[in-house]
């Protein structure tokens, strides 16, 4: 057999026969799935809801706020007097009482309303019950400048006139848009990860080798660069792999998960708020269905971002886990050695992270340009720009350069590295600098 | 430097030549310009102190490095680091193998490492762990063995593959006399099975008593080449025991003069101009009767210490002119 393969066979093998492998790939996806599952029911069989009492002396409401009905947030309108509420708010009746005065009138907003509370609202609630009250009073005070109610109606459907769409006429609403991003931040994040993580596994694997001073015993049979080339297949196996459990486990307890909560997706349906940042929550908040989500999905073109996904990661991570090995091979028993050394490799991926939440946002600036194009950043900012499709987020001249770059910049640090490689695992008790891995790398033989 | 052309044997009869091979570093000439030959199916001992250069020849011989200038040829042809590379099999002194791998698996990891294919590997591997009895190690980890156990261990997967060339840094260092005995036999099992065995140390007593022909190196350079028997007729001081019955009535000659006397035997060194027989005849001649008459040799250890302390007062720096 051949020998770097041999070498990436003993890799791997030696890696995925440990129990922690198995740990690691199936315990931890269950771990994560188990606490989204317990987020998700704890969330939806949440009976915690935000009673307010509305004393509405002016009889502004007439009744109600508006005709929202959500369990989160409940307005109670009541006839009794501040007194009998706040006595009501201190046996925890209700959370808060809402006083209208009797001299309220819409028409000077001058006078603002009081919103007493018997505990501390967090932002979110706070935000809601502003919104929701405030848009009460708009309402109320636009239909008492002689609007009929549907002229209001009419006029708030608006915005819905405005339509986005691509140089080709196609159109881009609020949900691909917010799919995208969340699209691009995941699989950018999930790179960063893959080449911290399977990057310091090389690293760890070839200070292994030298500690153990098993290095020259190999090297006496095998080219220092078919070891290295070796181990870094070997170990990019094993994260391919549990990258592929990792996928299924995802996709298989998706289909697990409606079993589990039946009646889950009606409940996401109803709520009206989903709290997290996240783009594609945003975006459903806003569009206000499922409909819109699914037909944002359905414009994502998958396909093309699987492919470069798979493409950028192994990229990626043969550009920078040859470097690690490099590092690796130059340090000697002191793990804290390998500290400053990595500080060179690690500033572009974290550089890269920073480009690419920008790029998400805006995938045609010239600092997402140049970040998707540049070898160190391309695999963490292309999947930011891909996810926006072409040619929207990127044109298809752009990523064939990138490609045609990471190529090229994966030959060339791999080169190197295995210069400074083959000097760095037979050096010992030495501690080296950057400048003397450079001297390696370029020297003749 | 001395050197002793008793080794003019023809190219098909080495397994090895050296010419002229150097590698420089950047501070120091690590190898400079050393030519030599290891005849098929000899015992060869490279000796010389700690940084000497040995380690950066050898692995120059296994391909690690590569010379900056020179010759290798092995087995008669240009040496091929790739290729030929299976067909030795190099025990550095720097070793170690995988802690926490199972040692079956590790020894047949490196087996093929070697060309050697599964069933031609587990075949070896059998042969030898039944041999140096170590059958019971198969699923046991490198972390479990003692540091006597696992060198053991490393010299099995060292020869293992049957190599042409067997190159052994220091093997002797962490063993027991029991063991080192071992190895040792299984050392001159290899040679008489036609191996050729390059060993490397600064023991010299181990040297004097296994190798058939040494090279000695100081700074980067070769100072000493040649077999053991030679070197030492070449380092005689014309030393000489005699063991006498009685003593003699005095001991004033020409031909010699008394450097030791422990009752009645003598210790002399025999003068410029004169031979053995004039001692014998001395004494022969004051009706004394020898018991016993020998000569002294020096010991290795001994020929090592003079040559390597001549040659401290050189250095092997660059000078101005000379750095890259």
């Amino acid at each position: 057999m051949n020998k770097t393969l041999l070498v990436a066979q003993r890799e791997f093998l030696t890696r995925v026969q440990k129990k922690t492998f198995l740990l690691s790939t199936i315990g931890l996806p269950l771990l994560i799935f188990s606490l989204y599952a317990g987020i998700i029911y704890f969330s939806v069989k949440s009976t915690d809801h935000f009673k307010v009492a509305v004393i509405d002396k002016a009889h502004l409401f007439n009744g109600s706020i508006d005709d929202k009905k959500t369990t989160e947030l409940i307005f109670n309108f009541v006839n009794d007097d501040t007194a009998s509420v706040q006595k009501q708010l201190d046996n925890h009746t209700y959370d808060a009482y809402l006083y209208v005065p009797a001299g309220f009138s819409i028409s000077s907003p001058s006078d603002s309303l009081q919103l007493r509370s018997g505990k501390a609202i967090g932002l979110l609630t706070r935000e809601t019950i502003q919104k929701r009250i405030s848009g009460a009073l708009e309402e109320k005070r636009l239909l008492s400048m002689n609007i009929s109610k549907q002229q209001l109606d009419s006029a708030r459907a608006e915005k819905d006139y405005i339509r986005f769409s691509n140089a080709a006429g196609k159109t881009n609403n609020d949900s691909k848009v917010g799919i995208s991003y969340a699209v691009g931040m995941i699989s950018g994040f999930l790179i960063y990860i893959i080449l911290f993580l399977y990057g310091t596994m090389v690293m760890r694997g070839v200070m292994e080798e030298k500690v153990n001073r098993i290095a020259e015993v190999i090297v006496s049979s095998v080219r220092p660069f078919q070891l290295m080339m070796g181990k870094i297949l070997g170990i990019g196996s094993v994260g391919l792999v549990q990258f592929v459990i990792w996928i299924l486990l995802v996709f298989g307890l998706q289909l697990i998960l409606p079993m589990i909560f039946p009646d889950l997706a009606t409940q996401i349906h109803a709520q009206p708020v989903q709290p997290g940042g996240m783009g594609a929550a945003q975006a459903m908040k806003d569009s206000g269905a499922m409909d819109g989500l699914m037909s944002g999905l359905s414009d994502i073109n998958f396909p093309l971002i699987i492919g470069c996904f798979i493409f950028y990661f192994m990229g990626g991570y043969f550009l920078y886990s040859s470097l690690f090995a490099a590092v690796g091979s130059a340090v000697n028993e002191d793990p804290q050695d390998a500290q400053s050394l990595l500080l060179p490799i690690m500033m572009p991926v974290i550089f890269a992270l920073v480009i690419m939440t920008k790029a998400v946002n805006d995938p045609n600036s010239s600092l997402a340009v140049f970040g998707s194009l540049f070898p160190f950043t391309s695999p963490i900012v292309m999947m930011a720009r891909i996810a926006h499709g072409i040619p929207d987020g990127v044109t298809l001249i752009q990523l064939l350069v990138s490609i045609a770059l990471l190529v090229a910049g994966f030959l060339c640090t791999t080169w190197l590295a295995g210069k400074i490689y083959r000097t760095g695992i037979l050096m010992y008790g030495k501690k080296v600098t950057w400048k003397e891995m450079w001297k390696w790398a370029f020297r003749k033989n | 430097m001395i050197k002793f052309e008793f080794n003019h044997l023809s190219t098909m009869q080495n397994i090895l030549e050296l010419t002229n091979l150097r590698k420089y570093y950047a501070t120091q000439k690590a190898v400079d310009d050393i030519s030599f030959s290891i005849e098929k199916g000899s015992i060869f001992g490279l000796l010389g102190p700690n940084g000497a250069g040995k380690t950066t020849l050898l692995r120059m011989i296994t391909g690690i490095f590569y010379p900056d200038s020179g010759h290798i040829q092995f087995d008669g042809r240009t040496f091929n680091p790739i290729e030929d590379v299976l067909k030795i099999g190099y025990m550095p002194e720097e070793r170690g193998l995988y802690k926490k791998m199972k040692i079956g698996d590790q020894v047949m990891y490196l087996a093929q490492l070697k060309g050697l294919s599964r069933q031609d590997a587990l075949k070896q591997i059998k042969f030898w762990f039944k041999r140096l009895e170590m059958e019971s190690w198969w699923t046991k980890k490198v972390e479990d063995l003692s540091k006597g156990m696992s060198q053991k261990l490393q010299f099995v997967t060292t020869v293992l593959h049957e190599p042409q060339l067997i190159i052994l840094d220091e093997p002797f260092s962490g063993l027991d006399p029991l063991n080192a005995n071992l190895i040792k036999d299984e050392i001159y099992g290899l040679a008489q099975r036609g191996s050729t065995v390059i060993f490397s140390t600064h023991r010299m007593e181990q040297v004097e008593e296994i190798c058939d022909h040494i090279v000695l190196m100081n700074l980067g350079k070769k100072i000493l080449d040649g077999t053991v028997g030679d070197v030492k007729q070449q380092f005689k001081e014309n030393k000489f025991s005699i063991k006498l019955q009685e003593l003699p009535a005095h001991t004033s000659s020409p031909a010699f003069n008394v450097i030791d006397q422990q009752a009645n035997a003598f210790t002399v060194k025999i003068n410029e101009g004169h031979k053995s027989n004039d001692v014998l005849q001395f004494f022969l001649q004051q009706q004394c009767t020898i018991e016993a008459f020998h000569e002294i040799l020096p010991s290795l250890n001994d020929i090592f210490i003079h040559l390597v302390e001549g040659s401290k007062a050189k250095t092997r720096q660059f000078n101005d002119s000379m750095a890259q």
